[in-house]
C-alpha cells in the first residue's frame, strides 16, 4: 500500500471514529490530539481500527512518537516493510 | 394491551420529536427492542419497548413533537411469550427483521436487521467510501450502505451521492444543535444547583501500582485487548457504589430511592460544545475488559448516534473523568435525579511521601459531589477511601 492509500485508509478510520471531524482538512504536520480534540478513547479506537485494517500493531510505549498524521504514516510504513 | 408512551430521557426533557418509527402495526416486538427514534435537545435516541407483544396501532406520526408521557402506540401483550421464548431458545429460527420504517409504500426498501444488543467498537460492515463522500453523505443525511459505489471495490465516491434521492435519505442527522444543547444543560444544571444541597470532598490517590499493573497488562496485548486507566476508575467506582447505597439512586418527590442496580453515567464531551452522560448499565457486573468495551461503545455512539433512551434515563450516579488533556481536579455538579457525581482529574506524576522519604508517583485527584439531603460527609469520605483502596489493588478489579 503506498503512502497515499495508507493516508486515505487512516483518514477513513478517523472519520468513522470521530464523524464530527472534517478529515479532508487534516494536514500531516498537525498534532492530532490537540488540533482535533481527540481523547484517549478516540486514540485507542483509532489504534484498534488501524490494527484491524492494516495489521499493524502499535505498542503502547510508541504512542508518544505519533503525534501527527505524518509520524503515524512514517511508523506504519516502517512496520509494514 | 398496554400503552407505549413518550419516555422522559432526562430532567430537562419536556417533549421529544418522534423522528422515526421502526415498527408498524402487526409487528411482533420483544422486550428491549428499539421501536422508535426520538430527538431531544441532546441527541437522537433509540427508544425501546419494555414488554413482548404485538403492535396494535401507532398513534403519532413521524415528525411530531410529543410531550413526555403522551401515548405513542398501543401494544397487545403476548400470552404466549413464555412458550415462544422457550421454543426460540431450543431451536432458533430466522425471524423477520423489523421494517426500517413505517409507511405506505416503502416495503421495497432494503431492510436492516434489528440492531445487535451489544454493538462492540468493531464495525466490519462499514461500507467502503472515500472520506469526502463519507463526509458529504453525513451532511446530506444519506446512508452509505444504501448507495452503489463506483470506486475501487465498490467504494462510494462523491459522484455516487447524486444517485441518491429521498428514498435513500436515512436516519435523521445524529448531530445536535449547540443552542438547544446549551439550553438543555442550563435547565438541568440550574435545577441541580437550585434544588440539591451539594457537599464536596476530594482526595489525592497514588496511582503508582495501578499504572505499573496497567503497563504490564497492555505490554504484549493487541490494541483491542488493552485497558485504559479510565476503565479502572469506572470499575473501582462501580464496586464502591455497590457498598455505599446512599450515593446510588434517584431523589424524587417522595425522597431518596436507592437503586440495587449500578447504572454508571459517563460524562462525554462532544466536539462542538456539548455534553452527554449516558449510562453503562449494570457496570458493577462487568469485568474490566467489558467495562472498557462498554466505554468505547458508548463514546462512539455518543459521537455517531445510536444512544438508547434507557441509557439516558436510568443512570444511578455519574462519573466525569478528564483524562490526560484535562486539569488536576474536577468538582462536578450532580445530575438530577441522581445524588452523586464522582470526578477524576488528570493523572500526573507528583511528589509523594512514602514513609519518611519522597518519591515521584503517578497520582490523580478524585472528588465527590453528593446530595446532603441523603447523606453526610462521613459516608462520602469512606466512599472515596474505598475507591482509593481498590485502585491500590488493580489485580482485584
Amino acid at each position: 500500500m503506498n503512502r497515499d492509500a495508507l493516508r486515505q485508509a487512516i483518514l477513513e478510520e478517523l472519520s468513522d471514529i470521530a464523524p464530527d471531524i472534517d478529515t479532508a482538512g487534516v494536514k500531516d504536520t498537525e498534532i492530532l490530539r490537540e488540533e482535533y480534540d481527540l481523547d484517549s478513547m478516540d486514540v485507542m479506537n483509532l489504534l484498534i481500527a488501524i490494527h484491524k485494517r492494516l495489521q499493524v500493531d502499535i505498542p503502547e510505549r510508541d504512542y508518544g512518537r505519533m503525534q501527527t498524521l505524518g509520524e503515524l504514516l512514517d511508523y506504519i510504513e516502517r512496520q509494514s516493510q | 394491551m398496554s400503552d407505549f408512551r413518550m419516555p422522559s430521557m432526562g430532567a430537562d426533557m419536556e417533549s421529544g420529536k418522534l423522528v422515526r418509527w421502526k415498527i408498524r402495526p402487526g409487528d411482533r416486538v420483544k422486550r428491549g427492542q428499539v421501536v422508535a427514534a426520538v430527538e431531544t435537545a441532546k441527541a437522537v435516541l433509540d427508544i425501546e419497548v419494555f414488554e413482548d407483544g404485538t403492535v396494535r396501532e401507532l398513534l403519532v406520526e413521524e415528525g411530531s413533537e410529543v410531550p413526555v408521557g403522551e401515548l405513542l402506540a398501543r401494544i397487545d401483550g403476548d400470552e404466549q411469550t413464555a412458550g415462544e421464548t422457550a421454543e426460540a431458545a431450543t431451536a432458533p429460527r430466522p425471524r423477520k427483521a423489523a421494517p426500517e420504517r413505517a409507511g405506505p409504500d416503502d416495503s421495497h426498501l432494503p431492510r436492516k436487521p434489528a440492531q445487535p444488543t451489544r454493538p462492540g467498537p468493531g464495525h466490519e460492515s462499514r461500507p467502503a467510501a472515500s472520506p469526502a463522500a463519507r463526509r458529504q453523505a453525513r451532511q446530506r443525511g444519506l446512508e452509505l450502505s444504501r448507495l452503489r459505489g463506483s470506486g475501487p471495490n465498490g467504494a462510494v465516491l462523491v459522484r455516487d451521492l447524486d444517485q441518491a434521492d429521498d428514498r435513500t435519505a436515512a436516519a435523521p442527522s445524529q448531530g445536535f444543535e449547540p443552542e438547544a444543547m446549551r439550553s438543555a444543560i442550563a435547565t438541568t444544571m440550574s435545577r441541580a444547583k437550585r434544588e440539591i444541597p451539594h457537599f464536596y470532598l476530594s482526595q489525592q490517590v497514588d496511582l503508582n501500582t495501578a499504572e505499573q499493573w496497567l503497563e504490564n497488562w497492555n505490554h504484549d496485548r493487541p490494541p483491542a485487548e488493552r485497558l485504559l486507566m479510565a476503565g479502572l476508575f469506572i470499575r473501582a467506582t462501580a464496586l464502591a457504589l455497590a457498598r455505599f447505597g446512599e450515593l446510588n439512586g434517584h431523589y424524587g418527590p417522595d425522597g431518596f430511592r436507592p437503586s440495587s442496580d449500578i447504572h454508571l453515567g459517563l460524562a462525554i464531551h462532544l466536539r462542538g460544545g456539548g455534553l452527554v452522560a449516558p449510562a453503562i448499565l449494570h457496570a458493577d457486573r462487568m469485568s474490566l475488559g467489558e467495562i472498557t468495551a462498554a466505554m468505547q461503545d458508548l463514546v462512539q455512539r455518543a459521537r455517531r448516534g445510536g444512544l438508547r433512551g434507557s441509557e439516558f434515563n436510568q443512570g444511578t450516579a455519574t462519573v466525569t473523568s478528564l483524562g490526560e488533556r484535562g486539569v488536576d481536579r474536577v468538582i462536578g455538579v450532580i445530575q438530577p435525579p441522581q445524588v452523586a457525581m464522582i470526578g477524576f482529574g488528570r493523572p500526573r506524576p507528583r511528589p509523594v511521601a512514602i514513609d519518611d522519604a519522597l518519591a515521584v508517583h503517578a497520582t490523580v485527584d478524585i472528588s465527590l459531589a453528593a446530595d446532603h439531603r441523603v447523606c453526610d460527609g462521613h459516608v462520602g469520605a469512606r466512599f472515596l477511601n474505598d475507591i482509593d483502596q481498590r485502585l491500590q489493588h488493580p489485580e482485584g478489579l
